[in-house]
C-alpha cells in the first residue's frame, strides 16, 4: 500500500471511530459531485451525516431572474452568452435551451471574454453576458467589464446574478431548523475570499469551518479535521486545501470585485432574499449593466409545483425525500434546478446512488 | 461551477494574456488576477482567467483527478 492509500485508510478509521452525532454540510457543487462519486455517504455510519447546501450557483438562481432572462432573449436584436450549466434550467414557462430551439440567439461560452469577442464580431447586435457564479467567477466578469470599457465596446453588457457565499452560510448557521455542526467550505471560492470570513462565522456561531479540496483524500481530511475540532469543543476556521488556498485569499481578485460590484440584497432559490448577498455593477458602469440598459424589473417568483429544491438547498431534506425525486424529476427530464445542473445535489445523488437506494 | 483546471504557462503575451497548455490543448487566458505568474509555472484556470499559481506536482495530480471526474460526466 502506498503512502496516500495508507493515509486515506488512517483518516477513514479516524472518522469511523467518532462516536458523537455530527452533521457536516458542504457548500460547493464540486464537493457535491466529489462526495457522491466517492461513495463516502454510503460507508459512513448514520450518526455522521453529510449534507449538501446552497453551493451550486445555477441551483440558487431565482426563478424570477431566469424568467427575466428568458424574456430578454425574445428580442431578436439580442445575443445572450452564458455558461453551459444555465441552458437547461427551467423558468416558469421555458428554458434557454428551449428558447434557442425556437430561434433565440443563445450561446454557450467558457469565459466572459468570449462574450466580449462575440460583441466585437456582431456590432449590429446587443450582446449580454449572463454573469452567474460565486466569488470565484465574479472577478473574471469584472475584468471583462473593464476591458469592454477600455475598448469602448458599446453593444456589450452584463446581466449579473452573481452572489456571495458567506451571507448564505450565515443564514444556514442562524436557522434553528437546520442542524449543521460544521462546514466543509468551498475550495476555489476560498482561494479568492481567504480564511477570514469563515473565522468570523466560526467564532460567532461556535461551529468549525474547514476549507477543503476536491479529491477523496482532501474530503476525508477535511471531515477528519472537523470531527477533531468538535471532539475538542473547538470552533475555528482551518485550511485543509493549503496547496491552493492562501490564508489571505487572492487580494487582487477581491479588489476587482469591490471595484466593479456592490453588495445588494439578492433572492436565492429556496433561501429567500438575503441582505448584501448579491452583486450588482456599480453605477459608474451602468452603461454595461444589462438590467439598467434593458430596464429589467424584478419578476414575480412562481414556485414549481411539488419541487422541494428549496428544502434540499438548505439541507432540510435529502434529495430522495423530495416527492418528485426519481419519479417526475430525473436528470433526463428535470423539474427543479438541483436536478438540472450536473453539480446539483439531486443530480449528483441520482447519478451515483444505485436505483434501489434512491427511494 | 467553480471548477479550476491547472495549465502550464507556455507563452506570455501583451496585456496580461498568456498561452497555457492544459492536457495538450493550448488556449489563451488572462493572468490579470495573478500578475506574479511566470513562464513555465502552473496556474489554476477558471472561466478564462488564472486564479492562483500552483505547484507543479500538485497540478499534475489534479489533472489526473479531473480526468477521472470527467469519465463520469
Amino acid at each position: 500500500m502506498n503512502n496516500g492509500k495508507k493515509y486515506q485508510q488512517d483518516l477513514l478509521e479516524g472518522i469511523l471511530s467518532a462516536d458523537e452525532n455530527i452533521s457536516l454540510m458542504e457548500v460547493c457543487g464540486t464537493h457535491t459531485m466529489a462526495i457522491a462519486k466517492s461513495g463516502l455517504r454510503q460507508i459512513l455510519p448514520p450518526h455522521i451525516k453529510l449534507l449538501s447546501g446552497p453551493g451550486c450557483p445555477v441551483c440558487v438562481t431565482s426563478q424570477g431572474d431566469i424568467d427575466a432572462i428568458i424574456e430578454l432573449v425574445q428580442n431578436e436584436d439580442i445575443i445572450l452568452v452564458t455558461f453551459g450549466d444555465m441552458m437547461r434550467v427551467p423558468g416558469t414557462r421555458s428554458s434557454l435551451q428551449e428558447e434557442r430551439s425556437q430561434g433565440s440567439d443563445v450561446r454557450v461560452a467558457y469565459s466572459p471574454l468570449d462574450a466580449l469577442r462575440i460583441a466585437r464580431e456582431n456590432p449590429q447586435k446587443e450582446v449580454i453576458f449572463l454573469g452567474i457564479g460565486f466569488e470565484t467567477t465574479t472577478p473574471a466578469v469584472g475584468l471583462t467589464v473593464q476591458q469592454a470599457r477600455e475598448e469602448g465596446v458599446k453593444n456589450f453588457s452584463v446581466f449579473s446574478v452573481h452572489k456571495m457565499v458567506p451571507p448564505a452560510l450565515e443564514l444556514i448557521f442562524s436557522d434553528p431548523e437546520i442542524q449543521v455542526d460544521g462546514l466543509i467550505c468551498p475550495g476555489h471560492v476560498s482561494a479568492v475570499i481567504g480564511v477570514e470570513p469563515y473565522e468570523i462565522l466560526a467564532q460567532k456561531y461556535n461551529r468549525p469551518c474547514v476549507i477543503t479540496g476536491f479529491e477523496t483524500l482532501d474530503i476525508l481530511e477535511g471531515i477528519y479535521m472537523l470531527i477533531k475540532q468538535k471532539q475538542k469543543r473547538q470552533a475555528r476556521a482551518e485550511i485543509q486545501y493549503r496547496r491552493v488556498v492562501k490564508p489571505e485569499g487572492n487580494p487582487v481578485a477581491r479588489e476587482v470585485i469591490a471595484r466593479f460590484f456592490e453588495a445588494v440584497p439578492a433572492r436565492w432559490r429556496g433561501l429567500g432574499v438575503i441582505p448584501d448577498s448579491g452583486l450588482k455593477l456599480r453605477d459608474e458602469y451602468a452603461d454595461l449593466d444589462a438590467r439598467k440598459k434593458f430596464n429589467i424589473t424584478e419578476m414575480e417568483e412562481v414556485p414549481i409545483k411539488g419541487c422541494a429544491c428549496g428544502e434540499v438547498l438548505m439541507g432540510k431534506i435529502m434529495p430522495a425525500e423530495c416527492p418528485l425525486f426519481g419519479r417526475g424529476c430525473t436528470p433526463l427530464q428535470p423539474v427543479g434546478p438541483c436536478m438540472v445542473s450536473h453539480e446539483g445535489s439531486c443530480a449528483a445523488y441520482y447519478r451515483f446512488t444505485p436505483a434501489k437506494g434512491r427511494s | 461551477m467553480c471548477l479550476g483546471v491547472p495549465g502550464k504557462i507556455i507563452d506570455l503575451k501583451e496585456n496580461y494574456m498568456a498561452v497555457v497548455d492544459v492536457n495538450g490543448n493550448q488556449t489563451e487566458i488572462s493572468i490579470r488576477l495573478t500578475p506574479e505568474a511566470e513562464l513555465g509555472q502552473y496556474v489554476l484556470i477558471h472561466a478564462g482567467f488564472a486564479m492562483e499559481v500552483v505547484d507543479e506536482t500538485i497540478a499534475l495530480e489534479t489533472m489526473q483527478y479531473l480526468e477521472e471526474m470527467l469519465q463520469y460526466e
